[in-house]
């Protein structure tokens, strides 16, 4: 089983971006899970058709110690495990023990296990890597591969650099690696080729260019992912694309995050100033 | 035993500080100092209330510990309620160190109780706020309290409860005052910072509450005295005996309305300088009443506390009074003096404790010739070590900044100076000393040595260097000191001893030091076969 992170700047996409790669995923036959670790609960959303799915934290808090892995993970589009860690409402408690908390709960209860017969675990990672908690995805034994997604957007960019900070860290204690980024386009100039750039210079590569599409929008609206919404449209392919460049990547780095001066004279060479 | 008192505190120094890495050795360096002394009692700076080096096995307490544990522990009638995981709770539950008495047995004594919300994961994930109105509901349900005080722990200061929103959402449901604490372990340097947490609530949630005027001619607040032992019952009765009327005891054997009715005696008498100096400040500015320093640890700091009282009063019926009370008990103390004297004279002490009591019972060992040959506290600040004069050149550090300083001005309607500043002139001209504390290290001989926040391996070494005839300390220290074959009397707790306070405390305290000093017993904690390096029993191994 292959255990993916994906981190990104808050509102960039990634759940979104997970829950259509693992739709085409589950096109492919591969079997998948998907724990959203963002206190609002809304990773599995397209996969169950709606909000549908009550938390692990909500669980184990009105269940006590009699929690059962039937209990927090329910059944989604084509077979997919779902799963919410959840957290507190905004401004109380503590989010990142929450994940942690939840994370070890999976652990123990067997969600990983091989007779699972999982091919994927998706851990779909709230914003930045802000405390200890957010980074327990990521922390030795968890995940071992981890996308960023990212567009050609400055303060983006800036938020994957300092993910990779993150990464450098656990990569040396542990085993995890960047396996890419994924540019989630926001129609920025010359963005293809500027996140091209970015992700050598991290010593990465860009797994896959998503344009933009308001098909994505549409299905969003439905409660699905473009596949189950509409197989045929273009934008099911560039999904389809991305699965199956993840399925088949080999390139796993310990990333090597730039100076911010570094950073901004990238902006800068692609295109900030042209117009 | 008689102890090594022919040793180079040069030297000495050096030994401590040999095993520490050159710059840890720097730090500590600052704050072991050769006693030093000159004309007009100025000292060497040492210095005193900074972090602890990581690694050092210090006998430091936390800020949790110095706010619920010394300073609000010993009242009997509000509710303390630790906010966090179980531990922090129990910990702190005062089974025996501190004394109380209730005026009749309907009257509420919580203090063998202990109260905690017991945190859980799921508290911590969603905050706590809720099972703490819960926990504050409940135990009004049960015991209908005056007041409840809430604690935060660390976990509790992690996840940003605020404790303050539910003191008051609850006291405005319960009717009755609570009030909160923001007292997370971490946030001070030691318990030190405790103190001033607790002060700066008691001042603006407790003290002058109270509507009832106290009766009596003379009155008196006691501060810093936590009826360790039952010291605070000693003291009561003498005052009684005196004519004087205590109001309140900050906070041995004390009562929330004493608390609150404070501000109606007419002089504040600190005991412990360091935990409870800024609440004499404040009431002072708030109310006028003015405060001085008071010691009632040995029989000769005793009289002099009665005498400056007496002074300060000014009143004929008080002194004689007063003067007839020392007569009596001086006789008593001086029989006892006699007699245990001669076995102590010239004997070697050693106390590293609290921000006071390493300076207090100096002089009860003094009453029976016994030197203190180094002494130091666990959370003091300079001013308790070098005298309130150094404290405009005390440097206020970020860990100090972290603590409030409440702004206190004149109370519109209940400021009323006790004595008018003519009077407090022609009292100071008479030798009595207002808002002053000298220090520790002005009344300790020279070369005598000073160590601010003691550690483990200094404390083996120094009885190792000087051997001697007692070590004074609490309760983390006693069985490492006692393994070295050394007598250890507590001090943070009178363990199974005590009271100390005044003078049938004193004649108890000789007695007491007597019996260790003087027990045969200490020189067999080392095994025979340890000292002589030969074995006890020789035998052959036989095969049948």
């Amino acid at each position: 089983m292959r255990k993916v992170a994906i981190y990104g700047k808050g509102g960039i996409g990634k759940s979104t971006t997970t829950q259509n790669t693992v739709a085409a995923l589950v096109e492919m036959g591969k079997k998948v899970m998907v724990v959203g670790c963002d206190p609002k609960a809304d990773s599995t959303r397209l996969l169950l058709g709606g909000l549908a799915q009550k938390t692990v934290l909500d669980t184990l808090r009105e269940e006590g110690e009699d929690v059962e892995l039937l209990d927090i993970r329910k059944e989604g589009y084509g077979g997919t495990l779902c799963v919410e860690s959840g957290g507190p409402e905004p401004g109380v408690g503590c989010a990142g023990r929450g994940i942690i908390t939840s994370i070890n709960l999976l652990e123990q209860l067997g969600a990983y296990t091989d007779d699972q017969n999982l091919d994927y675990a998706f851990y779909d990672v709230l914003g930045d890597v802000v405390c200890g908690g957010f980074a327990m995805p990521i922390r030795e034994g968890k995940a071992q591969e981890i996308y960023i997604v990212c567009s050609g957007e400055m303060m983006a960019m800036y938020a994957a650099n300092n993910i990779c900070k993150g990464i450098v860290k656990f990569a040396e204690a542990g085993g995890v690696r960047l396996g890419g980024l994924i540019c989630n386009s926001r129609n920025v100039d010359n963005e293809r080729d500027m996140i091209d750039e970015f992700a050598k210079r991290l010593g990465t590569q860009m797994v896959h260019f998503l344009p933009r599409d308001n098909d994505v929008q549409r299905a969003e609206i439905k409660r699905m992912s473009v596949i189950e919404w509409n197989p045929d449209v273009p934008q099911a392919n560039e999904y389809r694309t991305l699965a199956s460049n993840i399925d088949a990547n080999e390139m796993f780095v310990i990333p090597k995050p730039m100076k911010i001066n570094e950073l901004e004279s990238l902006l800068l060479d692609f295109g900030v100033l042209v117009a | 035993m008689s102890g090594n008192n022919k040793k180079d505190a040069n030297k000495v120094v050096d030994e401590l500080l040999k095993v520490y890495p050159s710059k840890v050795a720097r730090k500590r360096a600052q704050q072991i100092v050769i006693n030093q002394k000159d004309k007009e009692l100025n000292v060497p700076e040492i210095k005193a209330n900074v972090r602890t080096t990581p690694g050092i096995i210090t006998q430091r307490g936390c800020t949790y510990a110095g706010c619920k544990g010394v300073v609000l522990g010993p009242t009997r009638d509000i509710l303390n309620l630790t906010h966090g995981p179980i531990g922090c709770g129990f910990y702190s539950w005062l089974t025996r160190r501190n004394q109380t008495r209730p005026p009749t047995d309907k009257d509420d004594n919580f203090m063998t109780y202990c109260f905690s919300t017991d945190m859980q994961d799921s508290e911590i994930i969603f905050g706590g706020e809720k099972k703490l109105a819960k926990a504050i509901e409940e135990a009004y349900n049960i015991f209908k309290p005056k007041a409840i005080g809430i604690f935060a722990t660390c976990p509790v200061g992690l996840i940003g409860d605020d404790i303050h929103s539910v003191a008051k959402k609850m006291s405005d449901k319960l009717g009755i005052n609570v009030f909160g604490f923001s007292c997370e372990g971490y946030k001070g340097v030691s318990q030190s910072a405790g103190h001033h947490i607790a002060n700066n609530q008691l001042f603006k949630h407790v003290i002058g509450k109270g509507k009832e005027k106290p009766k009596g001619k003379f009155r008196i607040n006691l501060l810093g005295e936590y009826n360790i032992g039952g010291d605070a019952f000693l003291i009561e009765e003498l005052l009684e005996k005196c004519g004087i009327t205590l109001v309140s005891t900050f906070s041995g054997n004390s009562s929330y309305d004493g608390f609150a009715n404070s501000h109606n005696a007419d002089l504040n008498c600190i005991m412990c300088h360091r935990s409870i100096n800024y609440v004499a400040d404040m009431i002072e500015k708030k109310y006028g009443i003015p405060w001085i320093k008071v010691n009632f640890l040995g029989a000769d700091a005793s009289a002099k506390s009665l005498r400056k009282i007496a002074q300060y009063f000014d009143d004929n019926e008080l002194t004689e009074k007063v003067e007839k009370v020392i007569e009596e008990e001086m006789a008593k103390v001086k029989k006892a003096q006699k007699e245990i004297r001669p076995r102590n004279e010239g004997k070697l002490a050693m106390m590293f404790v609290g921000g006071s009591r390493a300076h207090h019972y100096q002089e009860l060992f003094n009453e029976i010739g016994m030197k203190t040959i180094a002494a130091g506290y666990e959370f003091a600040h300079r001013d308790d070590y070098e005298g309130r004069k150094v404290l405009p050149t005390i440097q206020i550090d970020a860990d100090s900044r972290n603590i409030e300083e409440l702004t206190v001005e004149a109370d519109p309607v209940e400021y009323q100076p006790r004595k008018t500043e003519e009077e407090i002139k022609a009292l100071e001209k008479a030798g009595l000393e207002f808002s002053g504390y000298e220090g520790m290290m002005p009344t300790m001989e020279n070369q005598t040595l000073i160590i601010d926040d003691i550690s483990q391996a200094e404390t083996e070494k120094l009885i190792d260097i000087y051997k001697p005839a007692i070590f004074c300390a609490g309760i983390k220290e006693k069985y490492t000191v006692q393994k070295s074959g050394t007598p250890m009397l507590q001090l943070h707790s009178y363990d199974y001893g005590g009271p100390f306070a005044v003078f049938d405390g004193a004649i108890n305290f000789y007695k007491t030091v007597d019996r260790m000093v003087n027990a045969r017993i200490w020189s067999f904690v080392k095994a025979p076969w340890q000292t002589t390096g030969k074995p006890v029993l020789e035998a052959e191994l036989v095969h049948n």
